[in-house]
């Protein structure tokens, strides 16, 4: 526990890390994450740990394959871009069953995208994000306290599950500073116990242990038995907030940043006198849909409320079903939701408006495209002048 | 006396122990083995000088040197 | 009463190999086991086994084992150390791991002198896959990707990694070695110890590149599969130590 401090997004988490007993860090520079491997350079050596620059986002996340692997808490952080490149081994380490933190300071996309923070990598982070059938527990902070206490909730839940955890942030909220505190003390890795699977030195006769993703004829088995513990995860391990959320006619559904801004649209709604309330998913994976089925019963409208293109709707599509109307206020690539504008699409969500609700085919409505090939410029196979 | 033991369920005949035998005492077995090999013997112990050229070179790790 | 003069290790593991008849990694298997037992530190080692033939190297192997993704074998060793400094880490790779995929992570981690040792399996085919053409397949030499024979005109050249990495300031021990006589063996044996001998001793970053031999995805004979490695690769990867500064 300390006093509160003043700190920014990224070294909050950073230092939230160390305390939690992170021991190893690889990472590569991406922005708006690059306080974090900066701030592990300046103190995980004296800490006790290891950082290391990695010539790749690739490169890091098999190094810390091999450091989870010998039970050290272990993590990598990067944004967007850089977590697509991460998949390989993050499905790596989900199949070996490793535990470890993975940070998403997300940025707009896709492709190369902005720097702004983002919330488009929804989808990839709470499916899997690289090949086959696999979670990874996707935690969701909104305030530069959460950034810094949620590493610690994220080793804690990752080594109980034995699975890679992520902490889906953005770079807002990496980039900001707020007065926080830490609400654990330091974890002394010395005063961790080992875990029976690792690699490790000194074997002393036991039988040898292997860390690997290959699971030939036993794969089946391996990924059925494994989804036991995702089961018991969505069972037991969905967090949410919830602000006037039993008394509410609509329920706004936002997590991270997004969330601030529907807190602010709350509280101006009750100036205006009407009832709004917030459901915050705090874990993404495993989605609190119980919860918010139950909420979503008494309520005349939900307004998901999302900086991505109706990535997060969908799950709350899945929770509630077709008994309360769902819209959906999208603020895709960067885009920054502000309290006016949200309650602008609560009054629609109430009287039956546009405004301010997004919907696809609404938006494609008289749309018409066709990308065609023309001969006037040329034929594609000519291939003159070309070297080979 | 040196001599070596061939573990068939390891050998898989590629004989190169056969070939890097200096005595020239090793050949190739008349019977199958539960692999499906015609593993390598040891046709002549009595020339075995006990060099470890066969064990060297064995992929398979499948020979023992012995010496009675 | 018998003597035994040479059997298997213990640092190998009962399991029979899965390799064609042959194949060189076996010889190389053992040649890493021995070494273990030799230098005392069999307790201490933690292997990486690569994605391609030697995917399964983890069931040989009698001590703790990581196998993780294609050419990543250097970064997991690095992770591996840095977590376990008292650890004597090793990542066994094969030529298109090490020398395609991977390549920025073997250099990197040469860049770095990590104290880990590399093994890297030169048979110049994808061999797992099927024969595919690898980085370091001869010119002419015919692959199912190059059903014509390397042309390096489309294809380039093969790369040599001893000669590339002895470049960097941080490798500290590069050798070429073969399997194909057991004299060849018995100096691949000195030079992987001396790899392992650094890594005890913190001298930082050591590979041995070893010409193998593939028969099957050659589509040779053993005999003419050694014969290639004589009088096709020697020449291209001529065998010796090309950086030594691991001192005594």
């Amino acid at each position: 526990m300390t006093e509160k401090t003043l700190r920014k997004g990224n070294e909050a988490l950073a230092e939230g890390a160390i305390r939690a007993g992170a021991r190893f860090f690889a990472g590569y520079p991406i922005t708006p994450q690059n306080e974090v491997p900066e701030y592990m350079a300046a103190y995980m050596a004296d800490a006790g740990g290891a950082f290391v620059q990695a010539e790749s986002e690739v490169a890091a996340i098999n190094m810390v394959y091999g450091a989870a692997a010998t039970g050290t808490r272990s993590m990598t952080s990067s944004s967007s871009p850089g977590i697509s490149l991460k998949q390989e081994g993050i499905t790596y380490l989900a199949s070996a069953d490793l535990p470890c933190l993975i940070v998403n300071v997300m940025r707009g996309g896709p492709g190369l995208g902005s720097i702004g923070g983002a919330q488009g990598d929804y989808f990839q982070a709470t499916r899997g994000g690289g090949n086959g059938d696999y979670h990874v527990i996707v935690l969701a902070p909104n305030s530069v306290e959460e950034l810094g206490n949620f590493p610690k909730l994220g080793f804690d839940l990752a080594e109980k599950y034995r699975m890679p955890c992520m902490i889906l942030a953005d770079g807002i909220l990496g980039q900001m500073m707020e007065s926080m505190a830490f609400n654990f003390d330091p974890i002394d890795p010395n005063k961790l116990g080992k875990f029976d699977w690792a690699v490790d030195i000194n074997k002393n006769g036991r039988a040898k242990n292997n860390v690997f993703s290959y699971k030939g004829d036993n794969l089946i088995a391996d990924v059925v038995e494994r989804a036991k513990r995702y089961g018991l995860i969505e069972k037991t391990e969905a967090r949410y907030e919830e602000r006037n959320a039993e008394d509410c006619d609509v329920l706004l559904v936002a997590y991270g940043l997004s969330s601030r801004a529907c807190l602010e649209a709350v509280n101006r709604a009750k100036e205006e006198g009407l009832k709004v309330g917030l459901f915050r998913p705090i874990t993404l994976w495993p989605f609190p849909s119980k919860r918010l089925a139950e909420l979503a019963k008494n309520v005349k409208a939900i307004l998901t409320v999302e900086q991505s293109l109706g990535q997060l709707v969908q799950d709350v599509k899945l929770a509630v079903g077709d008994k309360t109307p769902i819209y959906l206020q999208a603020y895709p690539a960067g885009g920054q939701p502000d309290g006016a504008a949200i309650l602008t699409g609560v009054r629609s969500c109430l009287n039956g408006g546009k405004e301010g609700l997004f919907d696809l085919q609404e938006h494609a409505k008289g749309f018409t495209y066709e990308c065609k090939r023309d001969l006037s410029l040329g034929v594609q196979g000519d291939r003159k002048g070309e070297t080979k | 006396m040196p001599r070596i033991e061939v573990d068939d369920n390891r050998c898989k005949a590629c004989y190169l122990c056969v070939n890097a035998c200096p005595k020239k005492c090793l050949g190739k077995s008349k019977t199958i083995s539960k692999k499906g090999y015609f593993p390598a013997v040891q046709e002549r112990p009595q020339d075995c000088i006990g060099c470890k050229m066969c064990y060297v070179i064995c992929p398979d790790v499948a020979i023992t040197v012995l010496k009675d | 009463m018998s003597t035994i003069l040479a059997k298997k290790p213990a640092s190998l593991t009962d399991v029979p190999m899965h390799y064609c008849p042959g194949c060189g990694h076996g010889i190389v298997h053992r040649l890493l086991a021995e070494t273990f037992e030799e230098l005392k530190i069999a307790d201490r080692v933690i292997g990486v086994a690569p994605v391609g033939c030697a995917v399964f190297a983890d069931s040989y192997f009698a001590c703790d084992c990581v196998q993780g993704a294609h050419g990543r074998g250097p970064a997991i060793a690095t992770g591996i150390k840095r977590s376990k400094p008292q650890a004597i880490v090793f990542s066994y790779q094969g030529d298109g791991d090490l020398a395609s995929i991977g390549m920025a992570e073997i250099v990197h981690a040469a860049v770095r002198s990590e104290n880990i040792t590399v093994i890297f399996i030169n048979n110049a085919i994808y061999g797992m896959t099927g024969g595919q053409m690898a980085p370091t397949t001869l010119v002419g030499q015919v692959a199912t990707t190059a059903p014509k024979g390397r042309d390096p005109k489309l294809q380039g050249w093969p790369i040599n990694m001893c000669e590339m990495l002895s470049q960097i300031t941080g490798s500290k021990y590069l050798a070429r070695v073969a399997v194909d006589t057991p004299q060849n063996v018995l100096k691949a044996k000195q030079c992987i110890k001396k790899a392992f001998e650094n890594q005890v001793n913190g001298v930082g970053f050591s590979m041995v590149e070893v010409l193998s031999q593939c028969p099957t995805n050659w589509h040779a004979s053993v005999e003419q599969a050694l014969e290639f490695v004589r009088t096709k690769m020697m020449p291209q990867y001529p065998l010796g130590v090309f950086k030594d500064e691991g001192g005594k």
